[in-house]
């Protein structure tokens, strides 16, 4: 799936930290499923693995002990399966990695209300992060909120628009700490992010705040 | 870093390359040795920096070469370095292993890969890849550190702040530096 259409990328901090193995699994989701859409960032993880290889062919090495081959071509005899391949089919709606942790397309999606016609399913990662599906009828709009950490939005349908610009199909938002927005969907179709976040949100109105526990934003 | 020529690397990479093909078409258990040779103490010594005792990044090391013996016929010596494909079996390994977390991946593109890359192709990505290396060699002492560091510490930058000593801003200003230079170096 390739959207050319893309105008909001991810950083360099992002790709890097994706490529070192160091991000928590609901962002790597997120960039996965970003770059699974975006050719260009997909060039750019190349460039920063190269960094990696490069690094690791160059740097200082630890022996190994003595009957270490042995016991590794024992493993490859014994089929161990190491890393089963993943099967890599190519989707024409979500992205394979993205729906590896759905169990299907949109339509398999198991929303939940969270107030004003937005819903969210919260996607099974490890728990240093958040990864959520937000849908938000045209038109409607996110709370305002701020954040303590990072909050990536990509944007899988329909679009949004808040203080910074304006994102659709493939585009990804990333916020720190330092803004404070108001996510409101695109008038002409329900919008569909996926949304991760590494500390709760933090709105500005009591309301959204006293809810935050329970809906787990 | 040690410091080799070009040509050593290139005539080094397709060493690799040719092994790997051999252990796709023939299981030649020679080839393998060879790239064990070279990559295993490699591939544990980054397994180390990343926190994984000895033990662990003994058996961690012998799981992804087994794997590279498994996924030969995947590679593509077109888009990726020997190299820089074996990094990114062991940094998977590493998030599995060390990171108990599981690692998506973006989907592969539409047209796969062609069953015999064009050697032009193979040549070009390893020039690029020997600029690479070039370049972050030359990196000033600070901003090379910091780079391994990302890469092989297993740090968030807030982390690497922590063991440093170095304030957040200072760390992020000098990695955009390093890759600026990278990309310079790259033109």
């Amino acid at each position: 799936m390739t959207e050319t259409m893309i105008k909001h990328h991810l950083t360099d901090a992002l790709l890097m930290a994706y490529s070192a193995g160091t991000l928590p699994e609901a962002f790597s989701l997120t960039v996965a499923t970003h770059i699974s859409m975006c050719d260009e960032c997909r060039a750019r993880l190349a460039s920063f693995d190269t960094v990696g290889g490069t690094l690791l062919d160059r740097c200082e090495s630890v022996e190994m002990g003595a009957d270490s081959l042995a016991a590794t071509m024992a493993l490859i005899r014994g089929g161990a399966a190491v890393e089963k391949p993943a099967p890599r089919r190519v989707s024409h709606g979500v992205p394979a990695p993205l729906r590896d942790y759905i169990g299907g397309d949109l339509d398999s999606v198991r929303w939940r209300p969270v107030g004003m016609g937005v819903k969210q399913a919260i996607l099974p990662t490890s728990r240093d992060a958040t990864a959520r599906l937000l849908f938000i009828p045209a038109g409607a709009s996110v709370p305002d909120h701020g954040h303590r950490g990072t909050e990536l939005t990509l944007v899988l349908q329909g679009a949004f628009v808040d203080e910074v610009d304006h994102f659709g199909p493939g585009d990804i938002e990333v916020a720190n700490e330092d803004l404070n927005h108001t996510p409101v969907a695109d008038i002409g179709a329900d919008c569909i992010c996926l949304a991760a976040t590494d500390a709760p949100l933090r709105f500005r109105s009591i309301i959204p705040r006293l809810a935050q526990p329970f809906l787990r934003i | 870093m040690t410091s080799k020529t070009g040509t050593k690397r290139q005539a080094e990479n397709e060493e690799w390359v040719a092994c790997i093909a051999r252990i796709r078409d023939a299981q030649d258990e020679a080839a393998f040795a060879r790239l064990f040779a070279h990559f295993a103490p490699r591939v544990k010594a980054f397994l180390m920096r990343s926190g994984a005792d000895a033990t662990l990044a003994e058996e961690c090391t012998q799981e992804v070469m087994a794997a590279l013996w498994q996924k030969a016929h995947m590679f593509d010596p077109a888009r990726a370095s020997a190299a820089t494909w074996i990094f990114t079996i062991a940094r998977n390994r590493k998030i599995d292993a060390l990171r108990k977390q599981k690692r998506p991946e973006p989907e592969d593109l539409p047209w796969g890969q062609d069953p015999e890359p064009d050697q032009a192709d193979v040549l070009a990505l390893q020039q690029e890849s020997d600029q690479l290396g070039d370049a972050i060699a030359a990196l000033p002492e600070k901003q090379r550190v910091l780079i391994e560091k990302a890469y092989f510490g297993d740090l968030s930058h807030s982390e690497i702040a922590e063991q440093t000593g170095l304030p957040l801003g200072t760390i992020k200003s000098r990695i955009r530096l390093a890759l600026d230079r990278l990309r310079h170096a790259m033109k």
